[in-house]
């Protein structure tokens, strides 16, 4: 079998000597490794005040965009649902009335949209999916909750603010 | 100031010695504690306690107020009055031995010496060894009277780990007092002020103090009593609340009297090189000799956790092994040469 790394070293099988059965030697050296590790650098990250980097194509929870005069982008097409291997997103599409032109883009709209946090793993999927730029996943991530249905995330939660009147 | 035909400075400064000297273990024992997990952490690469207090200073203080306040149970079968007792003697043993170490030379308030010692008992040495040897009473008692069958197995895997290491524990000794021909501790530290530390004439000695005060302290290689992480604790699997945090406490006061002990007997306690020659008031230079083997028992201390998260624990038959084969034997020989050598400077 071939190594995976070339770091592999064979098992000596040989009867210890003298010096290997005093163990003191060993124990002198395994206690200079311990001992250099003291002055190592940590590895630990201390989450909640600093956070690692994400890589750029980090996929965090879920927001739904609104084009540049803060209408809805999302036309309930249906196809992130579609396209969700998880099935945790619903959505129930509605027409657009007279007068809603400056909240929806387009002549449909959803009128509920909820992914389930819980369900969804995260794919990215749905991002890919959506011919109208409407759903984006952000680097925002781990939500906490008392109960399962808080993490049944809907319009209020997913909406980014309007760009204008900052809700 | 006598009355009653007694010595009432004299009480008053032994009073305030004890207390000192008991707050100071106890302190020392707590900090170990946050001095343990902040070693194993940096040993590990990882951070260590750091959210209670500035570097989690008061994480003892959290610990200690989470025991106090942990619901108490006392096993239906168990032997009430013996379960309080075992984790009580555990702690007043551990606490009895730092009586006769002296923690410094003497201070002269107002015209009165002030040995910074509790009792200087001409029989120091043994008296600890006596003390010591008690401690496996808080085990045995302690699983014994929980009814459980495996806190019985572990406490007689415990008591039969200490008593096997107190052997070669007092053998290295007997050549260490064949050298210094007294008991006292005092006196042991009186001659190494004036001389070398004994851990040059004793360097096997010491040696074999240090593993066996391992073995006697319950401490990695040597915890298998308690092999937190495989038995789910060991003697004191049914103890819970602050019987629990005793059992633990009186280890850490152990391991901080055992560093005192090794300071003083093998590293010149309060003594310091040069400390004689220094030209400084006699007041100062005890103080700075207290500074000094508070110094070096913390060193000791570091070194304990230091091997703790380093070496994996022994197998019992391999401590055993350890104990009865290799340990006595060398302190054997240890005693057999420096008496030869004693012997041959006397001539």
């Amino acid at each position: 079998m071939q190594a995976l790394t070339n770091r592999a070293k064979a098992v000596d099988r040989r009867p210890m000597t003298l010096a290997e059965k005093m163990y003191i030697p060993a124990i002198a050296k395994g206690m200079g490794i311990t001992f250099k590790h003291l002055f190592q650098k940590k590895a630990t990250v201390s989450f909640p005040e600093k956070t690692r980097d994400f890589s750029p194509v980090f996929r965090g929870l879920h927001v739904l965009n609104r084009d540049e005069e803060g209408r809805e982008r999302c036309t309930a097409c249906g196809l992130c649902a579609v396209a969700c291997p998880a099935e945790a997103i619903t959505m129930e599409a509605a027409e657009r009335k007279e007068g809603e032109e400056n909240l929806y883009r387009e002549e449909k709209y959803a009128a509920k949209y909820e992914i389930n946090m819980l369900r969804c793993i995260f794919c990215g999927f749905c991002e890919e999916a959506c011919p109208k730029d409407a759903v984006y996943m952000s680097e925002t991530f781990a939500p906490a909750n008392y109960q399962r249905k808080g993490f049944i995330y809907g319009k209020d939660d997913l909406l980014i603010p309007h760009p204008k009147e900052g809700k | 100031m006598t009355l009653l035909s007694i010595d009432w400075f004299f009480i008053i400064e032994k009073v305030l010695l004890i207390s000192g000297v008991l707050v100071l273990s106890l302190v020392v024992a707590m900090y170990s504690t946050w001095g343990e997990r902040k070693v194993a952490a940096w040993i590990q690469d990882r951070l260590g306690p750091n959210r209670a207090g500035f570097m989690g200073l008061l994480q003892p203080l959290a610990d200690g107020g989470k025991l106090f306040f942990k619901e108490e149970i006392i096993p239906t079968n168990a032997n009430r009055f013996l379960f309080v007792l075992g984790p009580s003697i555990a702690m007043l043993v551990a606490c009895m031995t730092s009586a006769v170490i002296p923690w410094g030379d003497t201070l002269v308030i107002a015209g009165r010496p002030v040995s910074l010692q509790i009792a200087d008992v001409n029989i120091g040495i043994l008296f600890i060894f006596g003390v010591v040897s008690m401690g496996v009473y808080g085990i045995m008692i302690g699983g014994w009277a929980s009814n459980n069958k495996y806190s019985l197995l572990a406490s007689v895997r415990a008591a039969s780990q200490i008593i096997s290491y107190e052997l070669p524990m007092g053998l290295a000794l007997i050549a260490l007092l064949m050298l210094t021909g007294s008991l006292s501790l005092k006196d042991i530290v009186e001659q190494q002020r004036h001389g070398l530390w004994n851990v040059v004439y004793q360097p096997l000695g010491f040696f074999i103090f240090l593993v066996c005060a391992f073995a006697e302290c319950n401490r990695a290689p040597f915890d298998l009593p308690e092999a937190e992480n495989e038995l789910n604790g060991g003697y004191h699997l049914e103890y819970s609340s602050m019987k629990l945090g005793f059992f633990l406490f009186a280890e850490y006061i152990n391991m901080f009297i055992s560093s005192a002990l090794i300071a003083t007997m093998y590293f010149g306690g309060y003594a310091f090189p040069y400390m004689d020659k220094l030209g400084l008031d006699p007041n100062m230079v005890t103080i700075l000799g207290f500074v000094a083997l508070f110094l070096k028992t913390l060193f000791f201390i570091f070194f304990f956790m230091w091997v703790r998260w380093t070496v994996p624990r022994f197998r019992y038959d391999q401590l055993m092994r350890l104990g009865w084969k290799i340990m006595i034997p060398l302190a054997l020989v240890n005693m057999l040469i420096t008496g030869a050598l004693v012997l041959a400077r006397q001539h």
